[in-house]
């Protein structure tokens, strides 16, 4: 039996500011993790990370990350990518300012 | 310090307009991700976790009060008004955006500063002694040496596409303050039977997944020789160096796997192949280098000032006690000015403590700066006379806190609050460390103690040479941090131990406290050190403080 695909949703730095961005179902780029697309099926994971990579003078390294549904939208499922939802933990600086998400 | 020649500013401005075009074609389309990503690296633009990054060399550490009102202003302007420094004596900004990375290259061009060769498999900024030019130890200043390396080393066509990058640090002094024998190239200043300053040249340390305490290849080179030799050491290792495996690529893996003794063979080839090219060219402008170092107007004046306050006021003597270095002028002082306040971020300086470093060095320090590579500022030349005024000054901004070589005086990558490669944070681990033994008002009564925290196993953090090390790693999904025992930095170099299984966030700061209250007991006296009861009695008391049970849990 294949292993459960554990889901997805497309992330990527924002070109010009470096923010952290996620891919939506209708195709934008968020900066809100629980707007993000969360993809259930490996296949079409491919293929969104695919069209994410194309918008090169929008976003930078895009991947795919691990994500679980949560009651306001897809949560983050490995702490690396909680940190990158809020910013770093010494200052108050980053998401955690601008579009507080805990 | 060194003024830039015509040549070298030109080459910065070039440099800068360069980028700046390399930058507009990446925003208009013309430049994919995959094509920038070499040259904003070679710019010393990284792209991290939650923005840009920008790493700016301090060549050797010296910095003028100019130049650092110039990096508050960047702060100020394109930043979120601090900066980062690092173990390479570097400063980092945190948060520039693309489209401003021009400007503040040319904001540092005004200043003769850069962000070259910061990054990418290049000769990285040479580090020195942070001491250099005022320590009481030191046998000559390095930093005209280190000086005609970066010079040497700065777009040299031969070594632009390394096998892997390439580190070098230097001290004048016996007792080594720059962590020579953890560097690809150590150099470290010693005297021949004839009483000439020469260089033991080190090969092959490092740190990273495969610690390495270097190889001496030369136990005593003259001084004239040394950038052949240097040129030698890089030009094998630039043939030998392995291109297939980026793990297997350092020169300290070169050497292991061909030997310390073949590649000291190649080394001394090479050498004297390539010592009658330079053709005396190299010590000519050395010798014009070393004018612009000359040491400063010393002034004779009384100290009696400083020794009142040293026997009024506690905290001006608990800071003298601390953050003061002997320096070659009994009336002067090495002051080190510690980043490091409890619980604040270690090596970050906000744009006014920055511009008040810059003040104070000039009206009380002959204006020079240093930065360490244990993340700290130094005004190498205060005459004790203006330690008083000094201290007041810094305290006023926090800039005074009395902890230099303690249990707080950690060194901390950004870790994974920042860095893109980190497998965990650095950063709180060593604010709650700092903060904890604050609290416990036991900092002063246990001494010297180094404590270095890397947040993955590339070590930026140098945590093998920390006394105690930390490394922060990521353990199926969890922040995860083990401890190494041992590690020293300096001229007895060692690489720390590993206790055992690693620890949970919230159990580190536990576990180091644990350590603490070990060695206290273990200590034949107050003046016994941590790392020489660790010495006398090795791991096994530490050991069974760290996990009580005596069955540790699986990591």
């Amino acid at each position: 039996m294949s292993r459960r695909f554990t889901p997805k949703v497309v992330t990527a730095n924002a070109l010009l500011e470096g923010d952290v961005v996620y891919l939506t179902a209708d195709d934008r780029w968020s900066r809100d993790h629980r707007e993000a697309e969360l993809i259930e099926d490996e296949a079409v994971a491919e293929e969104r990370l695919l069209h994410a990579a194309s918008q090169r003078r929008t976003i930078v390294g895009a991947y795919l990350a691990d994500a679980r549904p949560g009651p306001d939208g897809p949560e983050p499922a490995h702490f690396r990518e909680v940190f990158r939802t809020r910013g770093p933990s010494n200052y108050a600086h980053g998401k955690q300012v601008d579009a507080p998400y805990v | 310090m060194y003024d830039y020649s015509e040549f070298d500013e030109s080459f910065v401005r070039t440099r800068v307009a360069q980028f700046s075009d390399q930058v507009a074609r990446r925003i208009d389309g013309s430049l994919t991700e995959e094509e920038f990503r070499p040259l904003r690296l070679m710019n010393g633009l990284y792209l991290q976790l939650h923005a840009y990054m920008l790493r700016v060399a301090i060549p050797y550490g010296t910095i003028s009060p100019r130049q650092m009102r110039q990096l508050a202003l960047i702060a100020d302007r394109w930043d979120k008004g601090y900066g980062h420094f690092t173990t390479r004596q570097n400063i980092q900004f945190n948060w520039p955006k693309l489209p401003d990375v021009p400007a503040i290259l040319a904001a540092l061009a005004d200043v003769q500063m850069h962000a070259i060769q910061t990054s990418g498999n290049t000769i990285r900024n040479v580090t020195a002694d942070h001491f250099a030019g005022a320590a009481a130890d030191e046998i000559e200043d390095p930093r005209p040496v280190a000086e005609l390396l970066r010079q040497w080393s700065s777009d040299h066509p031969e070594f632009q596409f390394l096998p892997r990058k390439f580190k070098i640090a230097i001290t004048g002094s016996p007792n080594d303050r720059a962590v020579t024998r953890a560097h690809d190239i150590g150099l470290r200043m010693v005297r021949n039977t004839a009483g000439e300053p020469g260089f033991e040249v080190i090969v092959g340390g490092g740190l990273g997944r495969t610690p390495m305490i270097g190889v001496t290849v030369r136990d005593f080179l003259p001084k004239a020789d040394l950038l052949p030799y240097v040129e030698a050491v890089l030009s094998v290792y630039n043939t030998l160096g392995r291109r297939d495996n980026k793990y297997k690529a350092r020169i300290k893996i070169t050497v292991f796997e061909t030997g310390a003794a073949e590649m000291t063979r190649m080394i001394e080839e090479r050498f004297a192949q390539l010592r009658p090219l330079f053709g005396g060219n190299d010590q000519t402008l050395l010798a014009d280098i070393e004018e612009a170092f000359a040491t400063p107007a010393f002034r004779d004046a009384p100290t009696g000032a400083c020794d009142l306050a040293y026997a009024s006021d506690p905290v001006f003597r608990a800071w003298v006690d601390t953050n003061i270095a002997a320096h070659r002028n009994p009336q002067y002082a090495i002051v080190t000015v510690s980043l490091k306040a409890h619980g604040a971020t270690p090596g970050d300086a906000s744009s006014d403590q920055m511009r008040v470093i810059a003040d104070v060095a000039e009206s009380l320090g002959h204006s020079e700066i240093r930065i360490s590579h244990e993340q700290n500022v130094i005004l190498p030349h205060v005459h004790r006379s203006g330690l008083p005024a000094l201290h007041a000054a810094l305290q006023k901004v926090g800039l005074a806190t009395a902890n230099v070589g303690l249990i707080s005086d950690i060194i901390a990558c950004p870790g994974m609050d920042y860095c893109a490669l980190a497998t965990a944070r650095s950063i709180p681990v060593a604010q709650k460390i700092a903060t904890r033994f604050d609290d416990l008002k036991l900092e002063h009564d246990i001494g010297a103690l180094k404590i270095k925290i890397s947040g993955c196993i590339n070590a930026c953090g140098h945590h093998h040479v920390g006394h105690i090390g930390i490394l922060g790693l990521d353990r199926a999904g969890v922040e995860n941090y083990q401890i190494t025992l041992g590690g020293d930095g300096t001229e007895t170099a060692a690489i720390g131990e590993r206790a055992g299984p690693g620890f949970a966030y919230d159990e580190i700061v536990p576990a180091v406290e644990r350590l603490i209250h070990a060695y206290l007991e273990q200590r034949k006296a107050a003046d016994e050190t941590f790392l020489q009861t660790y010495r006398r009695l090795g791991a096994a008391p530490f050991k069974a403080a760290l996990y009580p049970e005596g069955a540790p849990d699986a990591a």
